[in-house]
C-alpha cells in the first residue's frame, strides 16, 4: 500500500509543478510527450486493428457463402452498389478488401501496434531518459501518420473504388487502370504508403539515437531489456527498408500518373523489378513486424518464470543476425515469378539458414521457463501463447522456404495460413502481451484478469480454429484471393472447411469485443496500479503508474545491473530493480509489494 | 530538470549515457542519411537493371545529353561544397561575417545549380526528351522518339535527376534559413550545430550529384 | 476436405519428388513441434508457481546453446542442400529433358491459351492450332511448355501435377512437366491478376499415347487444311502426317 501512495505523491508531485505550463492542446493531441504519443498511436492503430478486421470478416463471409441469394453479406445493404449489389459482394470489391485488409493490417495495424506505439512509449523509460532525442519530429511522426490512415481509407470512396490489385500491388495489374479498372484509388494508396514511410522514417532516426545517446548512467548495451534490442534493431530495418518502398512506389506512381513505363513491359520495363523493389523492403518489414514482439516476450516470460532470461547474449546475438540475414532472403517470394532458378537456390538456402536465430530464440524461451516459480498473469498467457505458435509459424515456414515443395503451395491458402501464425499468432499475441502487461505503466490502472484471461482463452482457441485448417486448404491446392472457390471443381470437397473457418474468424472477431470492453472499464475503473504491479526490474517500474512529464521527476536514474535478476540466490524478494543500489548481501527488500 | 522543454532537448547535448560521443542533432543527421543512401539506391538501382535489360532504350553518352553544360554545373555544386567547409571552418574560429558570406556563396551556388538544372530540362523537353511518350502528348505535340532511346530513358533520367534537385532544393531553403539565422547571430564558436548537420547533408546532396553524373550522363 | 496434412493424389513424375520431400518436411517439422510443445507443456505444469519456492538462478549454459544451435544449422543445410537438386532440375532450362512436343502457353485475362506445333512440328508456324481453357497433352512424355503474357501476370498452376510458373508480361519463361497417369486435370491461376481471377480456370486432358495420336493428328489435320498448307496426297492411310 505505501508504494500505491508513494507512487501517487510522487505523480502528483512532479505534476503539479509542470503540467499547469502545458495547454491542453499542447499537452494531448499536439504533444511531444513520448508517451502521449505511444498512446496516440495506440489508439490510431487500435481503430485499424478493427477496419482490417471487419473487411476480413467481409471476405471471410464471402468465402464460405460466394455470391449467395440465402446469405446475403449482413449490412452490405448499407454499401453503395459499386461494392454489394443485392447483398451480393461483386469481385472488384472483393479484391479491394484482400487488398486494403493487408495493407491496413501490415502498414496500419501491426508495424504501428509493435514499433510506433512501443518504440515511442518504451524506449525512453527504459533507457532511463527524460523523452526521445527529438520530441516535436516525433509528433510530427503521428501526426504524419493519422492522415496516411484516413487517406488511405478514403480511397474505398473514390471512383473506382480502393486499389484492388493485392497488398503486394503487383505490376502490370496495379499500374493499368485498363487491367484493373482502379487508378485514383492506386494513386492514393501509393501517396498514403509515401507519407506513412515519411512517419517511420522520423520515428526510426528518433528510436536509434535516443537509444544510442540516452541511456541512463550504468546502462551498457547488454545491460538493455530484449525489448528495447527488439525495438531498436527493428528501427534500423525501417531505416533502411522504408526508402527502398519508398523509391518503388514513386515509380509506381509516374507509371499511372504520367505514363512512365518503369514496371510496363510495352514501354520496356520489367515487371519484376517492382517485385524486387517491393520484396526488398518486404522481408525486412517481415522481420519488422516480429522483432520486437520477440522483445516484448522475452521480457514477460522472465517476469513470469521469475528467472533471468536464458542466453541473454545468444538472444541479442539472434536479433542482430536476423536483422543482417533478413537482407538477403528477400527472393524466396519469388521462387515462382521467372526469376532465374539459380538466384532461386541462393535464396533458399539463406532463408533456411534465417531459421537457426529464430530457432536459438524459441530454445531459449524454453531454457527460461525450465526451473522457474511461473506465474500465469495475462501478459505471460499471451507470451507463451506466442511461443507455442511462432514454432508452429515458423516450422510452417520452412515447407515454403524449400523451393521444390514451395512449388504447389506457392500463393495458396498455406501462405495465408503461415503469414496469420506469424503475424497473428505470432506479432499480435505479443502486442497483446506488451499490452496487457504495461497497461498499469501507462494508464495507472491495473486492467481486468479474470476478463484478460477469458480473453486469451477464447483468441487462442478460434485462432486455431480459423487459421489452422488453411494448411490443409493451401496442401489441396486452394489458390489465394479467390473470390469464389466453388468455382473449381478439386476445391468444392474443401467449401465445408471454408465455412467452419468463416464461422471461426467471426467468433475470433466477436472475442475481441472483450479487449475492448476490458481496456475501456479499466481505464475508467480499473484498480489503481502500484509503481511495479509485476515485482519487475526494468527502469520503467521504478518511475510512477503513470510517469509524469519528463518520467523521472528531474533525476535520472542510475543503473545497477541487467534486467532479468530475477530469484537472485543471496536475496530475500525474487526481483531486484535495475535501479537499486543495494549490493548482493542479503538486505530488506526496498519495496515489499502489497499485491 | 523538470521543465525540460523539447528545444532544450534537441540542442547538441552529450547524452548520460553517450555511445559515440556524438550529440543528438548530428547523429541523427548521420541516421537520417543513411536512409537517404538507399533511397538513391533504390532509384540507380532501378536505372542499372533497366538499362542492362533495354540497351536499345537508352542513348550513347553525349548523344542527347548535354555534358560540357552538365561538367560546369557539377563543377558548381563541388564549388559550393568548398564554401560550406569554409563556412564551418569560419564559424569553428568564431568569424561571424566568413560564416554569413560562405553561408550565402553556398545558397547561390545552389540557386545557380538548380537554375542550370531548369535550363537543362526545357532544353531536353524542347527537343522531344521526355519521361513518357503520353506526358508529351499531354503537351500538345505528337512525336514520341524524337530523340535517340526509348520513354525508359527519359523516365530513368528524370525521376533521378529530378530527385536529386528536390534534394538540393530542400538544402538551398535550409541553407537560406541557415543563412539568416548567421546573420542573427545563432551560432558562436561553441555553439553551431546548426552549420555542421547543414554541412552534413549538403556534402550528401553534392556526393550523390557526383555519383549520378557519373553513371547517368558518362557512362 | 483433404485429407490431413495431404497434398492431392500426384500426377507427374517429379510430383513424385516433390511429395517425398514434403512429407520429410512433415515428419521432421513433426517431431520437432511435438517436442517444443510438449517440453512447453511440461514445464507449464511442473514449474508452475507456488508459496514458498524459488526458480533456479540461472543465465544460461553455453553448452546447451551451442548443441541446439548446431543440431538446427545441420538440420537446415540438409534440407537446403537435399532440396537444391530438384529444384534446379524442376526449374532450370538447361537440365530439361528432351521434349516429347513443345507448346506455347498464353494467359491473358481471363483465359488460358494452348498453341499446338501443328503438322510440321514447328511453334510459330502456319499450321499451329489453338486450344483455349480445354486442351490435351500426352502422357509418359515430357511437355516443354513456354509461357507468355499478354496483359498482367498469371500464374499457371496445375495442382495435381504439382506445377506452378508465374506468367509475366514481357517474358518468356519455359518450363515442362510429365503426365504419369491419364485423365482430367485442373489448371487454375494462382496470381490475382483482376476481378476475374477466380474464374480463370482451364481444364488439361491427358490422353494414353494412342488417344494422343488420334486427336493430335485429326487436330493438325485440320488445322493445316484451314490454313492452306496440307499437301493431302502427303496424308497416309493410317492418318498420320508426315
Amino acid at each position: 500500500m505505501s508504494v500505491d501512495a508513494q507512487a501517487q505523491e510522487a505523480h502528483a508531485g512532479a505534476g503539479a509543478g509542470h503540467h499547469e505550463e502545458i495547454p491542453w492542446l499542447r499537452r494531448y493531441v499536439f504533444s511531444s510527450d513520448h508517451k502521449v504519443i505511444g498512446i496516440q498511436f495506440l489508439f490510431m492503430s487500435l481503430f485499424f486493428l478493427v477496419v482490417g478486421g471487419l473487411l476480413a470478416m467481409a471476405m471471410r463471409w464471402q468465402i464460405a457463402w460466394p455470391s449467395s441469394q440465402e446469405m446475403p453479406l449482413p449490412g452490405g445493404g448499407m454499401l453503395p452498389d459499386v461494392m454489394v449489389t443485392d447483398g451480393i459482394m461483386l469481385p472488384e470489391f472483393y479484391n479491394a478488401l484482400v487488398t486494403m485488409h493487408g495493407t491496413i493490417m501490415v502498414f496500419f495495424a501491426i508495424m504501428p501496434l509493435l514499433v510506433a506505439v512501443w518504440a515511442n512509449y518504451l524506449i525512453p523509460l527504459q533507457i532511463g531518459a527524460e523523452d526521445m532525442a527529438f520530441p516535436r519530429l516525433n509528433m510530427a511522426s503521428f501526426w504524419l501518420a493519422a492522415p496516411a490512415g484516413i487517406l488511405m481509407l478514403a480511397s474505398f470512396w473514390v471512383v473506382g473504388g480502393a486499389a484492388n490489385a493485392g497488398w503486394t500491388a503487383y505490376a502490370p495489374l496495379s499500374v493499368s487502370e485498363v487491367y484493373s479498372g482502379v487508378k485514383l484509388g492506386q494513386q492514393l494508396w501509393c501517396l498514403s504508403l509515401i507519407i506513412l514511410g515519411f512517419s517511420s522514417l522520423m520515428g526510426a532516426v528518433n528510436y536509434i539515437t535516443t537509444v544510442i545517446n540516452m541511456r541512463a548512467p550504468g546502462l551498457t548495451w547488454f545491460r538493455l531489456p530484449l525489448s528495447v534490442w527488439g525495438l531498436t534493431v527493428t528501427s534500423v530495418l525501417v531505416l533502411l527498408a522504408v526508402p527502398v518502398l519508398a523509391g518503388g512506389l514513386i515509380m509506381m506512381f509516374f507509371d499511372i500518373t504520367i505514363g512512365t513505363s518503369f514496371f510496363q513491359p510495352e514501354g520496356g520495363g520489367q515487371p519484376l523489378l517492382w517485385q524486387h523493389l517491393f520484396w526488398f523492403f518486404g522481408h525486412p518489414e517481415v522481420y519488422i513486424l516480429i522483432l520486437p514482439a520477440m522483445g516484448f516476450v522475452s521480457d514477460v516470460i522472465a517476469n513470469g518464470a521469475r528467472k533471468p532470461v536464458f542466453g541473454y547474449h545468444a538472444m541479442v546475438w539472434a536479433i542482430v543476425a536476423i536483422g543482417f540475414i533478413g537482407w538477403v532472403v528477400w527472393g524466396h517470394h519469388m521462387f515462382m515469378s521467372g526469376m532465374t532458378p539459380v538466384l532461386g537456390g541462393f535464396f533458399m538456402v539463406s532463408t533456411l539458414i534465417i531459421a537457426v536465430p529464430s530457432a536459438i530464440k524459441t530454445f531459449n524461451w524454453l531454457g527460461t521457463l525450465w526451473g522457474g516459480n511461473i506465474r500465469f498473469h495475462t501478459p505471460m498467457l499471451w507470451a507463451l501463447g506466442f511461443v507455442s505458435l511462432f514454432v508452429i509459424g515458423g516450422l510452417s515456414g520452412i515447407f515454403l522456404a524449400a523451393a521444390p515443395v514451395d512449388i504447389p503451395l506457392h500463393d495458396t491458402y498455406f501462405v495465408v495460413a503461415h503469414i496469420h501464425y506469424v503475424l497473428v499468432g505470432g506479432s499480435l499475441f505479443g502486442i497483446f502481451s506488451a499490452i496487457t502487461f504495461w497497461f498499469p505503466k501507462m494508464f495507472g490502472r491495473m486492467m481486468n484478469e479474470g476478463l484478460g484471461k477469458l480473453h486469451f482463452a477464447l483468441t487462442f482457441i478460434f485462432f486455431n480454429a480459423t487459421f489452422f485448417p488453411m494448411h490443409m486448404l493451401g496442401s489441396g491446392g486452394m489458390m489465394r484471393r479467390l473470390y469464389d472457390p466453388t468455382q473449381y471443381p478439386h476445391l468444392q470437397p474443401q467449401q465445408d472447411t471454408n465455412v467452419f473457418i468463416t464461422v471461426c474468424a467471426l467468433l475470433l472477431f466477436a472475442s475481441q469485443l472483450i479487449l475492448v470492453v476490458n481496456f475501456f472499464w479499466s481505464l475508467f475503473r480499473g484498480k489503481r496500479a502500484p509503481e511495479n504491479p509485476w515485482q519487475a526490474n526494468s527502469l520503467e517500474w521504478s518511475a510512477p503508474s503513470p510517469p509524469p512529464h519528463g518520467n523521472w521527476g528531474g533525476r535520472l536514474p542510475a543503473v545497477h545491473r541487467g534486467p532479468y535478476e530475477y530469484s537472485h540466490p543471496e536475496r530475500e524478494s525474487d526481483y531486484w530493480l535495475q535501479t537499486d543500489p543495494t549490493g548482493a548481501a542479503p538486505a530488506p527488500a526496498p519495496t515489499t509489494s502489497g499485491g | 530538470m523538470s521543465n525540460t522543454t523539447a528545444a532544450a532537448l534537441e540542442r547538441p547535448t552529450t547524452g548520460p549515457g553517450s555511445g559515440f560521443g556524438v550529440y543528438n542533432m548530428k547523429l541523427g543527421m548521420w541516421v537520417f542519411l543513411l536512409s537517404e543512401v538507399m533511397f538513391f539506391t533504390a532509384l540507380i538501382g532501378a536505372y542499372i537493371i533497366l538499362r542492362f535489360t533495354n540497351p536499345g532504350h537508352f542513348a550513347e553518352p553525349g548523344v542527347v545529353l548535354n555534358v560540357p553544360l552538365t561538367a560546369a554545373n557539377t563543377f558548381i555544386l563541388i564549388c559550393s561544397s568548398v564554401t560550406m567547409v569554409k563556412a564551418f571552418a569560419e564559424i569553428e574560429a568564431g568569424n561571424q561575417r566568413g560564416l554569413r558570406m560562405y553561408l550565402a556563396a553556398t545558397a547561390l551556388l545552389g540557386i545557380l545549380f538548380l537554375g542550370v538544372q531548369a535550363y537543362e530540362y526545357s532544353k531536353l523537353v524542347h527537343e522531344g526528351f521526355v519521361p513518357a511518350a503520353e506526358f508529351y502528348a499531354a503537351l500538345g505535340r505528337d512525336g514520341a522518339g524524337a530523340v535517340e532511346g526509348g520513354p525508359l530513358y527519359g523516365a530513368t533520367f528524370y525521376t533521378m535527376t529530378g530527385f536529386h534537385g528536390a534534394h538540393v532544393t530542400i538544402g538551398v531553403l535550409c541553407l537560406l534559413f541557415t543563412t539568416v539565422m548567421a546573420f542573427r547571430g545563432r551560432y558562436t564558436a561553441a555553439n553551431h550545430g546548426g552549420v555542421e548537420i547543414m554541412g552534413l547533408y549538403w556534402h550528401f546532396v553534392d556526393l550523390v550529384w557526383i555519383i549520378l553524373f557519373t553513371i547517368v550522363y558518362l557512362i | 476436405m483433404a485429407e490431413f496434412w495431404q497434398l492431392s493424389p500426384n500426377a507427374s513424375t517429379y510430383g513424385a519428388d516433390i511429395d517425398r520431400m514434403f512429407y520429410a518436411i512433415v515428419i521432421l517439422t513433426g517431431v520437432v513441434f511435438v517436442v517444443v510443445e510438449v517440453l512447453l507443456l511440461w514445464f507449464l505444469i511442473r514449474y508452475r508457481g507456488r508459496e514458498g519456492r524459488r526458480a533456479v538462478h540461472t543465465h544460461g549454459n553455453m553448452r546447451m546453446e551451442i548443441l541446439w544451435t548446431a543440431a538446427t544449422a545441420i538440420i537446415v543445410v540438409v534440407i537446403g542442400v537435399g532440396s537444391r537438386g530438384l529444384w534446379l532440375e524442376i526449374k532450370s532450362p538447361d537440365r530439361f529433358p528432351e521434349p516429347g512436343i513443345s507448346l506455347d502457353v498464353t494467359a491473358k485475362q481471363f483465359e488460358w491459351n494452348v498453341t499446338y506445333p501443328g503438322a510440321d512440328g514447328v511453334l510459330g508456324s502456319p499450321d499451329d492450332f489453338t486450344a483455349r481453357n480445354r486442351f490435351n497433352v500426352p502422357v509418359g512424355t515430357p511437355v516443354h511448355v513456354t509461357l507468355r503474357a499478354e496483359d498482367v501476370i498469371h500464374s499457371f498452376f496445375l495442382p495435381e501435377l504439382r506445377f506452378k510458373q508465374d506468367v509475366v508480361p514481357g517474358m518468356e519463361i519455359p518450363a515442362w512437366f510429365e503426365v504419369t497417369t491419364a485423365g482430367e486435370y485442373v489448371v487454375g491461376c494462382a496470381e490475382l491478376c483482376g476481378l476475374g481471377h477466380y474464374r480463370m480456370m482451364g481444364t488439361m486432358t491427358a490422353l494414353d499415347a494412342a488417344d494422343w495420336e488420334a486427336w493430335y493428328t485429326a487436330e493438325s489435320v485440320a488445322a493445316a487444311q484451314a490454313a492452306g498448307t496440307l499437301n493431302v496426297a502427303s496424308v497416309d492411310n493410317e492418318g498420320s502426317v508426315r
